[in-house]
C-alpha cells in the first residue's frame, strides 16, 4: 500500500512519520496528542456520546457532524475527546483528525482500512497497541458511512 | 534488602511488608537522594507507551513491558542476557532495591515486578497506588529523562517454574485453586466489546474450569492502593474460597492483571505457591482440546483433562 490512495493531509502526516526514526516516530505521536483539539463547549456535557469501553483500553469519545456544501458533498467533522492519562489513543485520535477533519464521505471511506500500519510505529508500540488505532479508524468509517445513508 | 524497609501500621499486617513502598516514603527517599547512588531506582512501567514522557516521578527511568521485556520472536520473555543488559542500562545492580509503579492501579507495573522475579531479583517494590496517587497527591512530576550510569548486572537465568504456570501446568493442576481475575463479562463468556472493537483475540469465550471469578481490581482500594490484609483475607479466603498453603494459579487475558493478584495472594497474604499463568485465555481460549466452562458457575474437572 502506498500513500497515493490516502486524502492529502493524511498522506502528508504518512511521510512524515516514515520519514524519521522509530524513536522520533514516538516523540511526533506524542505531538499529536497535544495537538488534538478540545471539544467543542456544545459536546462537553453529552456523557450520553461517549462510548462505553471494555476494560483493557481507554475510554474515547468520539462523534461526527455533517457540514452543508451549496450542492457538493456534505463535508465532515470529527471529534475527539480522550483523557490526559492516554496519550497513545489521543495521538492516534490526533492523527486521525488532522488527516481526515474536514474531508467527504467518500474521501473518508477510501481510505484503507490498514492505514495506521503505514505510520512505521508497529514495533515500537507492539501491533496489540496499534489495533486500538486500526479500531478507531473503523469506528469513524462506520460512522461517516451510516450518516451518509441517511444523507443520501 | 539494600535499602530500609517502610514500618507502617497498613504493611505490617502484611506477610510481605517489604514489598510495598508508600508515596511518602519513596518522595521523602527522593529528597534523600537515595537515587543520586544506585541503591534505589524507581521504574515506571505502564499500559500507555508514551504516558512516561508526558511526565513522570522525578528520576524515574522507563521501562516498556511489551517491548522491553518480552522476546521479539519467541512468544516468551527475554533471556538473561538481555533482562542484564536492559537492568545494567537503567542503572540497576543486582542488589539495586527496585521500587516500580504505573498507570491503571499498578497492572503493568505488577506485571513487570513479576518478570523481575522471574529472575530473582532479591529487592522490587510495588509503590502502593501507583502513578495516579502520586499525581492526585499534586506531587513532583517532570519530562527530564535521566541518564543513569550504567551499572554492572550479572546474566541470570530465568526461573519460570517457581512462579509462572504455563498451559500444561494449569491442565495438571485442574482440580486446585485458579483465580480468574477478568470481568465478570469475560468469565462468563458474553462478547464484551461493542461493535467496531478488536476482538478479545479468542475463539471461546467462558473460563477455565473450576476458577473462581475475582476481579483484579476488587484487590484495590478507590485510590489504586491495595486493600487492608483484612479485606483481601475477606475476599481471596472468604469468596474464593482459598485456604492457607493452597497451590493457587491466577491468570486473566495476558497475564497482566492477574499478576497484580499474584502479588496480592503472593506477598499481601503470603501463600507460598502462586504462580501466574501469563498465556492466560488469550492462549487457552483459542488452544485445541483444552475444557472450558461458559456462564456464571465454576464448573467442574472434565474427566478428559489431563489426556
Amino acid at each position: 500500500m502506498s500513500t497515493q490512495a490516502l486524502p492529502t493531509a493524511l498522506a502528508e502526516i504518512v511521510d512524515d512519520f516514515q520519514a524519521v526514526s522509530e524513536p522520533e516516530r514516538l516523540q511526533l505521536l506524542l505531538e499529536f496528542s497535544r495537538g488534538l483539539p478540545d471539544l467543542p463547549e456544545r459536546l462537553n456535557d453529552h456523557p450520553e456520546l461517549l462510548e462505553q469501553v471494555v476494560e483493557c483500553q481507554s475510554p474515547l469519545f468520539l462523534t461526527i457532524e455533517t457540514e452543508k456544501n451549496d450542492g457538493a458533498s456534505p463535508a465532515f467533522r470529527l471529534f475527539f475527546k480522550a483523557p490526559p492519562e492516554a496519550p497513545t489513543t489521543r495521538g492516534f485520535a490526533g492523527v486521525l483528525h488532522e488527516g481526515l477533519d474536514g474531508l467527504t464521505a467518500e474521501e473518508i471511506l477510501a481510505v484503507p482500512d490498514d492505514m495506521p500500519e503505514l505510520l512505521g510505529l508497529t514495533r515500537a508500540i507492539t501491533p496489540l497497541r496499534m489495533r486500538g488505532m486500526t479500531a478507531m479508524l473503523g469506528r469513524i468509517k462506520r460512522k461517516v458511512a451510516a450518516a451518509a445513508r441517511l444523507h443520501a | 534488602m539494600s535499602y530500609p524497609v517502610e514500618q507502617n501500621e497498613k504493611f505490617a499486617a502484611y506477610a510481605h511488608p517489604e514489598r510495598l513502598v508508600s508515596t511518602e516514603w519513596l518522595a521523602a527517599a527522593i529528597d534523600d537522594g537515595a537515587l543520586n547512588d544506585g541503591k534505589l531506582v524507581v521504574v515506571e512501567s505502564d499500559e500507555d507507551v508514551l504516558l512516561y514522557e508526558t511526565g513522570h516521578i522525578p528520576g524515574a527511568v522507563k521501562i516498556d513491558w511489551h517491548t522491553d521485556l518480552n522476546d521479539e520472536v519467541t512468544r516468551d520473555y527475554v533471556q538473561g542476557k538481555e533482562f542484564a543488559a536492559l537492568a545494567a542500562a537503567k542503572g540497576i545492580s543486582r542488589d539495586t532495591t527496585v521500587v516500580i509503579y504505573g498507570d491503571k492501579s499498578n497492572w503493568w507495573a505488577a506485571y513487570a515486578l513479576w518478570v523481575f522475579s522471574l529472575f530473582g531479583h532479591e529487592d522490587v517494590r510495588l509503590l502502593d497506588g501507583g502513578r495516579d496517587k502520586w499525581i492526585a497527591e499534586g506531587r513532583a512530576l517532570t519530562t527530564d529523562i535521566p541518564s543513569p550510569a550504567v551499572a554492572d548486572y550479572p546474566v541470570v537465568e530465568r526461573n519460570d517454574t517457581p512462579i509462572r504456570a504455563f498451559k500444561e501446568d494449569v491442565l495438571a493442576h485442574l482440580g486446585k485453586p485458579l483465580i480468574d481475575v477478568r470481568s465478570p463479562e469475560e468469565y462468563t463468556g458474553q462478547r464484551t466489546h461493542m461493535p467496531a472493537y478488536p476482538e478479545e483475540g479468542a475463539l471461546r469465550g467462558g473460563h477455565i474450569p473450576t476458577a473462581a471469578s475475582i476481579p483484579w481490581a476488587r484487590a484495590a482500594a478507590e485510590d489504586g492502593t491495595y486493600r487492608s490484609r483484612a479485606e483481601l483475607e475477606a475476599l481471596y479466603l472468604g469468596e474464593a474460597g482459598l485456604a492457607e498453603g493452597d497451590d493457587v494459579v491466577a491468570y486473566c487475558r495476558i497475564g497482566e492483571r492477574s499478576s497484580h493478584t499474584w502479588f496480592a495472594l503472593k506477598f499481601l497474604l503470603g501463600f507460598e505457591t502462586v504462580r501466574n499463568y501469563d498465556g492466560s485465555w488469550t492462549e487457552w481460549g483459542n488452544a485445541v482440546r483444552v475444557p472450558i466452562a461458559k456462564g456464571a458457575e465454576r464448573g467442574s474437572v472434565p474427566a478428559v483433562a489431563t489426556r
